[in-house]
């Protein structure tokens, strides 16, 4: 595996952030070093949110993605103008197409284009679950984790009450990675 | 204990408590703030005490009474309110007690952004208190590193009655890595017998700071430093990466380090021989560090999120202020692994 640097990003209750530590925390439960590294500022609900995942066989240099990002997730337009330039050599372009769209074609990146608002909406009533739509996109396309971590990390990251969300969680996360499975 | 995932300002309150820090005296900012929200809920659980106080300074004179009552005890902020803590961290070191304090730095000066910083080297390591002091100060890279590092500095404040900085950054504090706490305390500790536990029948204890008399106060002032000149023996510590075959050498802690270090894969697999030295004490700064290389290294470049704080330190480390060139960004701006990697590479001779 090496290194793989993710940029999720999106706007705030879109569940960027928590996508990456699911991530995260997979990777971390497999062994590997990883960081997981937020923006944090001044925002407002609708502003915008990202995190920068790292997950490696090596200690962790900067945990900050500025180039040869291996996947980047845009959960809305201005997350892909912002991001998309980081990509490196055959990254990985995850687009949530219902609210974003690349406007011109790039060399050396593959693009996934995600319906994964419509997709959530029309399995759980609500656009709540695309980031684990997305999720489950990502670790098809890219070299990082098992399934089955995802699945451990599912457990530690929604203990006691929150357990209840696994189950959906689980399905949505199929959902995206079959949907990248069957890719065109 | 297994590994957790755990962000950097909740992880070092987790290391306090840990650590048998049982004192959180407080006050909220940015990019800190979850240390104390950690610690409000935490501290009770353990018959601990946390108090957000009104303002930075009443909270480190708050330390400085814990202190002085013999307790292991924390504070942490952020820049602007680390400087308004200088009056009592200078009283705390006067006093000669161990106490603890974190900061996540941010871009300055005043009250400047929130993001994160490291322009508060030279308050930290140079003195931002007034007359002749010093205290030890911890530069963490890793949420890891922040968590051993807060851990030490317990045992070195009570072992050698200094206060002592955890010197990181709002990314520190704000980002998620895995972390175990495994405290081990490597220092033989005295009891504290000076302690102000009440006299009762006892012998009658003082926490002193005002010594008028001149003679009095300079032989005061050279009992403190004598035990700085232990500390500048015993206590330098760094990191060596790559260094081993190294014509050139990056200088650069915390934060910054990590960037410098991707950078570094990127510099080497170009060709160039270079490796880093990242302090991981900042004072006593680690010149042991640059005795041994000497003349091998041809640049040293040093690197930071400051216009260049720590550059006299490492002149006179190495020796020759020529060797250095510097590369900082600052005012909250992390520096890109690309900026380094072409810093680098016009220092060491451009493309190869």
């Amino acid at each position: 595996m090496n290194t793989q640097r993710i940029c999720c990003a999106g706007f705030g209750g879109q569940g960027t952030l928590s996508m990456g530590k699911i991530l995260a925390y997979a990777g971390m439960l497999e062994g590997h070093e990883v960081s997981w590294c937020p923006s944090y500022g001044p925002e407002m609900r609708g502003g915008t949110a990202n995190c920068h995942v790292i997950v490696s066989d090596e200690p962790i240099g900067s945990p900050v993605v500025t180039s040869d990002a291996n996947c980047v997730i845009a959960m809305n337009q201005p997350s892909l103008d912002k991001f998309v330039d980081i990509l490196g050599k055959d990254g990985v372009l995850i687009v949530n197409s219902d609210l974003a769209a690349l406007k011109e074609d790039k060399e050396d990146i593959r693009v996934l284009n995600i319906p994964a608002n419509a997709m959530s909406t029309q399995e759980f009533g609500g656009a709540k679950l695309a980031n684990i739509i997305l999720l489950g996109a990502v670790i098809q396309s890219i070299n990082t984790v098992t399934v089955e971590s995802i699945d451990d990390a599912f457990t530690h990251v929604f203990e006691g009450g929150k357990a209840k969300f696994i189950p959906d969680n689980k399905k949505a996360f199929k959902m995206g990675y079959e949907f990248a499975q069957n890719y065109k | 204990m297994a590994k957790v995932l755990m962000k950097g300002n909740e992880a070092v309150g987790k290391a306090a408590i840990e650590a048998g820090c049982r004192f959180f005296f407080g006050y909220p900012i940015t990019p800190q703030s979850e240390v104390p929200e950690y610690l409000s809920s935490e501290l009770p659980k353990v018959g601990g005490v946390f108090v957000q106080a009104e303002s930075e300074v009443a909270a480190i004179n708050m330390v400085y009474g814990a202190a002085g009552a013999g307790a292991r005890v924390l504070t942490s902020s952020s820049s602007p309110g680390i400087a308004l803590k200088q009056e009592g961290i200078g009283y705390i070191s006067n006093a000669g007690l161990p106490a603890v304090i974190i900061n996540m730095m941010r871009g300055g000066p005043g009250l400047g952004t929130i993001q994160p910083g490291q322009a508060d080297y030279n308050m930290a390591v140079k003195g931002g208190s007034n007359g002749d002091y010093h205290n030890i100060v911890l530069a963490p890279a890793s949420v890891q590193e922040a968590v051993d590092m807060v851990m030490e500095a317990f045992d070195l404040a009570d072992y050698y009655g200094t206060p002592v900085i955890v010197l990181a950054d709002g990314l520190i504090g704000q980002m998620m890595e895995p972390v175990e706490f495994n405290y081990v305390c490597k220092k033989e500790l005295a009891p504290k017998t000076w302690a102000l536990t009440g006299k009762g029948d006892g012998e009658k204890h003082m926490v002193e700071n005002l010594v008028i008399e001149p003679d009095e106060c300079e032989a005061w002032n050279k009992k403190h430093f004598e035990t700085y000149a232990k500390i500048e023996a015993n206590e330098q510590a760094w990191e060596e990466f790559l260094m081993d075959d190294a014509e050139y050498a990056f200088v650069s802690y915390g934060t910054s380090s990590r960037i410098v270090r991707s950078a570094i894969g990127y510099l080497r697999e170009a060709g160039y021989k270079v490796g880093m030295i990242r302090p991981k004490t900042l004072w006593p700064f680690p010149t042991k560090a640059f005795e041994k290389l000497d003349k091998k290294i041809k640049k040293y470049m040093d690197v930071e999120m400051s216009m260049g704080q720590m550059v006299q330190d490492v002149a006179y480390a190495c020796n020759d202020k020529n060797k250095i060139e510097f590369y900082g960004r600052t005012g909250g701006v992390v520096p890109a692994v690309d900026e380094i990697v072409e810093f680098g590479k016009k220092v060491m001779g451009g493309d190869k």
